[in-house]
């Protein structure tokens, strides 16, 4: 199962944990999973049905294009950190296309 | 990947494509261009740090003989909240447009307040001496921990603190915070030995580069624009300026003219939606060119920070937990470079327990733009300068120490992801063995430092277009802008894989209709990225070509090999021909050969560079004097050495202006004081020594040829390796940038 790891901005959540295990083959899945387990999860990360600006979702180390569509393998890493602001010389650009 | 595998074409020094063009001064600039009809314009820019715009009046400036037109905030298309994805994240429409043309206030002495088109630049000049602007003066906000005071004035009344989704609900100069967290700080601290904490004070830089803005807009009754200027990315200018006017991107085209230099700061767009919209307002063509102290003044430096770092280590140099605090200053308008100064910060080193905090503040200062490997050389300058400092109460070789605790592959980075094959080990070794290293340095006042610094490099979406020309030569069509050569990198990478020398390809840069989309000249990835591109896009051409052979010969594809830029049959025939022989058949097997390459690869690869310096510190005027410089990087694979190797010597050199004399000075009221090369101090080659440089080259498993960027990191090491030898040679701790004559005899106790 996808292993998701807890930003620590997020741990009030999870009662201090800092990663978990859970079902899933989407980030949606995974976000409507961890919803389940720590109620009010997908409020801080979701607007409507996409990522939040100022939130991107990493891969096994790799910025997602897909962002909450991307379909993820069983054994996954994903973290959810903050979306940097700031320029183009930065390593978290685009986050989700459908921002606009 | 092997590492040690042999190329033809990579790995030499073939002149520039561009090179004859560029030393004759046949190089078309944004400047030069002209076109019939032509008008000139201005813009009006705010007298004031912070105040409230009540009115404006343009009437006696349209009055003006040869004013054609004028435009301010009210011809934007009003921009509401939206939020827009310009490919550099989320970015708040109204934001941008407002950092345009002002609309309800300005934020910093220099925000455009309205432009003019007239016959001539001192027509518009002058007539915009003429437009009155009434304004409500509010004082001004011009230093981050000021800004972040509980009582500090507002910027923007409805700005609230957001941390990972969360947003406070009251408004603060404080646009976001961030965290990261690894392990237990507070237990790791309790197992060190040695805890040091300091704080660090760097002031607001500019990237410098020698051409100002430009643009020129053409409007045409069809209802297309095109816009020719100076720019890192032409397709960002085009959704840049699609978004700012509301204007369909279809009928937008952007034509990159060469750059006089960027370092990130030609990535946001200023004035160029200001001439298409003295375009469309008027039918005419108009150029807008920004003199130096609009530079300066109207367009984004690098933050001024606040950064507050410990760490604690063991007696035996184990470095056990680290803190950091950076509060940065994004300038008028959110997004700093905060967030990746948070994850380079402790980058280079594999520690346990981690805590880093990073707060995103708005101060009345131009909005902060990108800057060379942005934010991790704020973040260096503590933490590199904290680890000197645990080196020497341990007794420990600074370098010795670095080695000790240096990344590797498979360790996890404190913002969690985790180290593909790296090279930072390689780098401190590399600095540890060059002869400078063993070099005496014991005069009175002459000290030695050593830092290292770490940057991500990025990827992106590139494009390539290869046609191939009948006499075995190739014309390579690319949407990158050349800064530093990389028409010669990426054409050499395409080169390699058809086996032609690299002065058989032609490449250009081209027009945001004629290639494919391709991001910004930025993030260290052109030779990166781009060049993977043309990797790809000559592939595509390898594969036709065979297919043209196998039918030359009348034989199956699969019976036709290609090695060293010679097809030959496999199944029995004795048959061979060269490329270029190839090449002058195509009309007889099949037409003309185009390949293509679209690339938007994720392995960008981490980039790692330690330096070594050595100074003299004048100890009656506080004149620091580099006396040798040697830096070493790990390039992956260095396509052409002697750009990485320009590129390296150009990084430690900017490092160094902001280590010594760079910064914005500013009155009570928040004005620049120094907006001219004259009094903003960046060094000349009569400041410096050759900079020595040693290429490190562990391949980038994320790239065909193992190329890792090289543009950025070499900036990240030389405020804190020159404060680590202004230590050694009089044994003072400098923590504030620029460790200017000023500041070190006040910290000597001279004044």
């Amino acid at each position: 199962m996808p292993h998701v790891a807890i930003p620590s901005l997020l741990r009030n959540l999870t009662d201090g944990e800092e990663s978990v295990t859970l079902p899933g083959t989407t980030i949606r899945e995974v976000i409507d999973n961890l919803e389940h387990r720590y109620p009010g999860m997908k409020a801080r990360l979701c607007e409507a049905d996409r990522i939040k600006p100022g939130i991107a979702v990493y891969v096994n180390g790799i910025l997602t294009r897909g962002a909450i569509r991307e379909r993820i393998a069983e054994d996954a890493e994903i973290h959810f950190l903050p979306a940097i602001g700031g320029g183009m010389s930065e390593p978290l650009p685009h986050q989700d296309s459908e921002l606009t | 990947m092997s590492e040690k595998k042999e190329y033809k074409v990579i790995g030499t020094r073939p002149i520039r494509h561009d090179g004859v063009d560029k030393v004759t001064g046949r190089a078309l600039y944004g400047a030069d261009f002209q076109i019939a009809g032509l008008l000139h314009g201005r813009v009006l820019r705010s007298p004031h740090a912070h105040a409230r715009i009540v009115s404006i009046d343009t009437s006696r400036a349209e009055a003006y003989p040869g004013v054609k037109g004028i435009v301010t905030a009210q011809d934007l298309p009003d921009p509401a909240d939206k939020v827009a994805d310009l490919g550099e994240g989320a970015v708040n429409l109204k934001y941008l447009c407002d950092n345009i043309l002002a609309r309800d206030k300005v934020l910093y002495k220099g925000h455009a307040v309205a432009a003019v088109a007239a016959t001539s630049p001192h027509i518009a000049e002058e007539a915009c001496t003429l437009i009155d602007v009434a304004y409500e003066v509010l004082p001004p906000v011009l230093e981050v921990r000021q800004a972040m005071e509980p009582d500090a004035p507002l910027l923007h009344e409805n700005l609230k603190t957001t941390s990972l989704g969360e947003t406070a609900d009251e408004p603060s100069n404080v646009a976001s915070h961030l965290q990261y967290k690894k392990g237990a700080p507070e237990k790791g601290f309790a197992e060190a030995d040695v805890v040091i904490e300091r704080e660090f004070v760097t002031g607001t830089v500019h990237q410098g580069y020698i051409e100002p803005h430009n643009a020129t807009a053409l409007y045409n009754p069809d209802g297309h624009l095109t816009i020719w200027c100076s720019t890192q990315g032409a397709f960002t200018v085009r959704e840049q300026v699609a978004e700012i006017l509301q204007y369909p991107i279809s009928k937008i085209k952007v034509v990159p003219m060469e750059i006089g230099g960027g370092f990130g700061g030609k990535i946001s767009v200023y004035i160029k939606p200001v001439a298409a919209l003295l375009a469309m307002k008027t039918g005419k063509p108009v150029k807008v060119l920004m003199n130096r102290t609009d530079v300066f003044e109207g367009t984004g430096p690098t933050p001024a920070s606040y950064i507050r770092v410990k760490m604690g280590a063991t007696k035996a140099g184990k470095v056990t937990a680290a803190e950091a605090y950076l509060a940065f200053e994004a300038g008028a308008y959110p997004g700093s470079p905060v967030g990746p100064g948070a994850m380079c910060i402790f980058a280079p080193y594999n520690i346990e327990n981690v805590l880093i905090d990073g707060y995103d503040v708005v101060v009345n200062k131009p909005k902060t733009a990108p800057y060379r490997a942005p934010g991790a050389t704020n973040a260096a300058f503590g933490s590199e300068t904290i680890l000197d400092e645990l080196a020497e109460r341990l007794e420990i070789d600074p370098l010795e120490i670095r080695l000790m605790n240096g990344a590797k592959e498979g360790d996890r980075r404190a913002d969690g992801p985790i180290y593909p094959r790296i090279g930072y080990i390689e780098t401190v070794e590399a600095a540890k063995q060059h002869p400078h290293y063993a070099a005496p340095n014991g005069k009175k006042h002459h000290g030695r430092g050593v830092a290292s610094g770490f940057w991500f490099n990025i990827g992106l979406e590139s494009s390539v277009t290869i046609n191939v020309n009948v006499d075995g030569t190739i014309n390579l069509v690319e949407g990158s802008t050349d800064i530093g050569g990389t028409r010669a990198s990426i054409a050499m990478q395409a080169a390699e894989v058809l086996g032609i020398p690299a002065e058989s390809v032609n490449p250009s840069v081209v027009d945001t209709n004629s290639v494919g989309y391709t991001a910004v000249t930025g993030g260290s990835r052109t030779t990166y990225a781009t060049g993977y591109a043309a990797y790809e896009a000559a592939q595509d051409v390898k594969r036709q070509m065979i297919a043209r052979a196998a039918k030359l010969w009348e034989v199956d594809e699969a019976n036709v090999q290609f090695a060293d830029g010679e097809f030959s049959c496999i199944n029995g025939k004795e048959e061979q021909i060269s490329f270029r022989d190839l090449c002058a058949r195509l009309g007889e097997t099949g037409g003309p050969v185009v390949g293509s390459g679209t690339v938007n690869p994720g392995g960008a690869g981490g980039a790692f560079a330690t330096h070594v310096v050595d100074v003299e510190v004048d100890e009656e005027t506080g004149k620091v004097e580099i006396l040798r410089y040697t830096a070493t990087q790990d390039a992956g694979k260095a396509i052409h050495p002697s750009y990485v190797e320009g590129q390296i010597q150009g990084g430690v050199v900017q490092g160094i202006g902001w280590a010594l004399n760079e910064e914005y000075i500013y009155d009570a009221e928040g004005t620049m004081t120094n907006a001219s090369f004259l009094d903003y101090r960046m060094p000349t080659c009569l400041d410096l020594p050759m900079i020595d440089t040693v290429i490190v080259e562990v391949p980038n498993p994320g790239h065909p040829y193992g190329v890792r960027g090289v543009g950025e990191v070499p900036i990240i090491p030389p405020p804190a390796a020159i404060a680590n030898a202004i230590y050694d040679a009089v044994g003072i701790r400098m923590t504030e940038l620029p460790m200017s004559p000023e500041r070190l005899l006040k910290a000597i106790g001279t004044i």
